[in-house]
């Protein structure tokens, strides 16, 4: 009740003058009051960072690499697909031998299933940041290259990046993979087309799963054994596991003979 | 305390300061997304890279 009775003199006083008040709340802040208002500064500060560390992880990362990527696309100088199917073949298939270091692009992969428009680059090497981070797709150094006997075998991002693999989950047995390997330089420009026949989810250490046969460490590929295996993580944001995707070829076509039909249909 | 204190160094009038702060905002944001985020994926935080390897993984 007493502390009432001295609110009528603060109003008197403020109204004598208009500036009173401001000048007299001030002095009130303690030391722990100003620790306390301090602090919750830093944790808005914390709090907006770590939004914005989000923010720059699951889109700003994808608007550089998808534009990085597809410029890549473009330094392979592929000629625009040939509008008409060409003829398949299942003989013994054209190989590029495999680029010397890191980061050479060598061709591209396309996945109807993730799309019409989704063609991505392959760069050699499976190294974070110079491969992975930039050119999306990453091709494990000294596993089999496109068309030939053993294992192509493919990383990449499942989010973050440009996300190369984020639909890897949706992809079918049966479902068309094709790859085109392009050198300007020797007029090497070929399309392979694998077909996904399974798919499994396993801890990082089992390499076996890019074994030159899958899952069949040592044992030499025979001319049947032409595969494609992709390997993302599992789940998304986590790694804790990899999904892996295996996929078998089943023909090849010279890109100037003409598209392979997986890709003309896709495109309608 | 820290915003009190930005907002009263900030010169000019109150139209002026909104605009110095937007701009020292985009500032903060450049320098975050250029050079403290990535070296922040690359060293501390690497996010899962999706490969199979023999190696233990961190």
């Amino acid at each position: 009740m007493t502390s009432h009775d001295t609110m009528p003199s603060r109003h008197d006083a403020r109204d004598d003058d208009g500036t009173e008040r401001p000048r007299r709340r001030r002095p009130r802040q303690t030391v722990g009051g100003a620790l306390v208002a301090l602090l919750a500064e830093l944790l808005i500060i914390a709090g907006a960072g770590t939004g914005l560390y989000v923010v720059w992880t699951a889109w700003w990362t994808d608007v550089v690499a998808v534009n990085e990527q597809s410029k890549l696309v473009q330094t392979l100088d592929q000629p625009e697909p040939k509008k008409i199917v060409g003829t398949e073949r299942r003989d013994a298939a054209p190989v590029l031998s495999e680029p010397p270091g890191l980061s050479t692009v060598f061709g591209t992969m396309q996945i109807p299933r993730f799309g019409s428009d989704y063609n991505r680059p392959i760069g050699e090497g499976t190294d974070r940041e110079k491969v992975l981070n930039t050119i999306g797709l990453g091709h494990y150094q000294d596993t089999a290259m496109p068309g030939a006997e053993g294992n192509f075998a493919v990383a990449g991002h499942r989010v973050t990046y440009g996300k190369p693999l984020n639909q890897i989950a949706d992809l079918k047995p049966g479902d068309p993979i094709v790859v085109r390997v392009t050198d300007a330089k020797t007029k090497f420009d070929v399309w392979y087309v694998y077909k996904v026949t399974d798919s499994q989810i396993v801890t990082p250490d089992h390499i076996e799963t890019i074994a030159p046969v899958p899952n069949k460490p040592g044992v030499a590929p025979s001319a049947e054994d032409r595969w494609l295996t992709l390997t993302a993580c599992h789940p998304m944001w986590s790694a804790a596991q990899r999904y892996i995707v295996h996929a078998k070829m089943d023909y090849w076509m010279q890109a100037s003979d003409g598209t392979p039909k997986e890709l003309t249909e896709a495109a309608k | 305390m820290i915003f009190p204190l930005v907002w009263r160094v900030l010169p000019g009038p109150t139209a002026l300061k909104v605009l110095e702060l937007l701009v020292l905002l985009v500032a903060i944001v450049f320098v975050l997304f250029t050079w403290v985020f990535p070296w922040i994926a690359a060293d501390i935080l690497p996010p899962p890279d999706g490969t199979v390897d023999s190696t233990p993984h961190p």
